[in-house]
């Protein structure tokens, strides 16, 4: 009896947890928690021969913004403070200048856009101005879009845009983003204040 | 009398640890579901921008990296203070993006690779001119989906302040 007993001993467990503790500050050391986010933005296709006649876009139609070396904006001529840019923009996307966009709330401007899917934003900077700057200005025209999308599906739909989700409302979402196409176009920046 | 005597000799008892291993394997299975490997080693210095559109990067195998930025102190005797590129582990040219991009786009699968998205990461002092170099040769390399990292802000309104 006692032999038998003696057979299966016990197997020592007290090193489990040192052992335990090794693996879990090995992966505390070696791993990250950080996410990614970002804007997301899509490049134009590379061309090596440039295109000779660019489709003519009337003046009234194109929202420029400039951003000069030492991170001061120029939007249609006049001199802007960062926080008045998204406010523009979206005077000029909604501004519905021929009447054709029904659920535009624009004051119908001659001198602004003729209605969304015609409005394009043109950026050019200076390869002086500073990256933090850029994806200020990148995101406040991007907020621009959001916010008139927000607008639009709130009255369509009585749903906030930002807060739909991706899968479900597909069909949804693909409509409110053609009503309000994002268009903006980045030129070569400028070598002026390197 | 004697059997009392004999307990208070023996003092506190021991406190029972064989729960341990099981609370630090649950911390344990935690963080390896929880985190992912980190990358790579920066070399240069990144101070992210802030930005309230972002969006999250969906799928991690699918992104590429691409950093900004001046190089960390320990770097700076070697390589200056002007801000570099730097590629997986290594400071690069502009002239090594390119290569840099057909080559991580050959370890994707045929079918993920037009969903190749470069991430960039730049330092937000970082001026345009480099960025610029960066985008014509993501444009030369045909990687035309990109993302400009940055982070939430906390306060909105300091996004607006003059001195970030």
């Amino acid at each position: 009896m006692a032999r038998n007993k003696r057979a299966i001993p016990e197997i020592n467990a007290g090193s489990m947890a040192d052992i335990a503790f090794l693996l879990l500050i090995f992966y505390l050391v070696t791993t990250t928690m950080d996410t990614d986010k970002g804007i997301n933005r899509k490049l134009p296709p590379w061309d090596e021969e440039l295109v000779e006649d660019p489709p003519p876009i009337k003046e009234r139609n194109i929202f420029t913004v400039l951003v000069n070396s030492n991170d001061q904006l120029l939007v249609e001529d006049e001199y802007l403070e960062i926080s008045q840019l998204r406010e523009k923009a979206m005077e000029f996307i909604d501004n519905n200048g021929d009447g054709s966009c029904v659920y535009c709330k624009g004051y119908k401007v001659t001198s602004s856009s003729d209605n969304p899917d015609k409005a394009v934003i043109s950026l050019q900077n200076d390869r002086g101005t500073s990256y933090g700057m850029y994806v200020k200005v990148q995101n406040e025209l991007v907020a621009a879009y959001e916010d008139l999308r927000e607008k639009y599906a709130e009255e369509e739909y009585g749903k906030s845009y930002r807060g739909m989700d991706s899968d479900e409302d597909k069909d949804v979402i693909k409509v409110i983003k053609s009503a309000y196409p994002q268009k903006i176009s980045e030129a070569e920046p400028l070598n002026i204040g390197g | 009398m004697a059997v009392i005597k004999k307990k208070k000799e023996k003092g506190l008892p021991a406190v029972n640890t064989s729960a341990l291993p099981d609370i630090v394997f649950m911390l344990l299975f935690f963080f390896m579901v929880a985190t992912v490997m980190r990358e790579v080693d920066l070399k240069v210095s990144v101070n992210k921008p802030q930005a309230t559109e972002i969006q999250k990067l969906e799928r991690k195998s699918l992104v590429t990296y691409i950093y900004a930025g001046s190089p960390r102190v320990n770097y700076q005797d070697k390589f200056g203070r002007s801000a570099r590129i730097q590629l997986n582990d290594a400071f690069a040219t502009i002239d090594d993006v390119q290569a840099f991009v057909i080559q991580e786009r050959e370890t994707k699968s045929e079918e993920d690779r037009p969903m190749m998205t470069m991430s960039i990461k730049a330092d937000k002092s970082v001026k345009m001119g480099l960025i610029s170099d960066i985008k014509l040769q993501l444009r030369k390399a045909q990687a035309l989906k990109i993302n400009y990292s940055s982070l939430q802000p906390k306060d909105v309104e300091a996004l607006y302040s003059s001195e970030n």
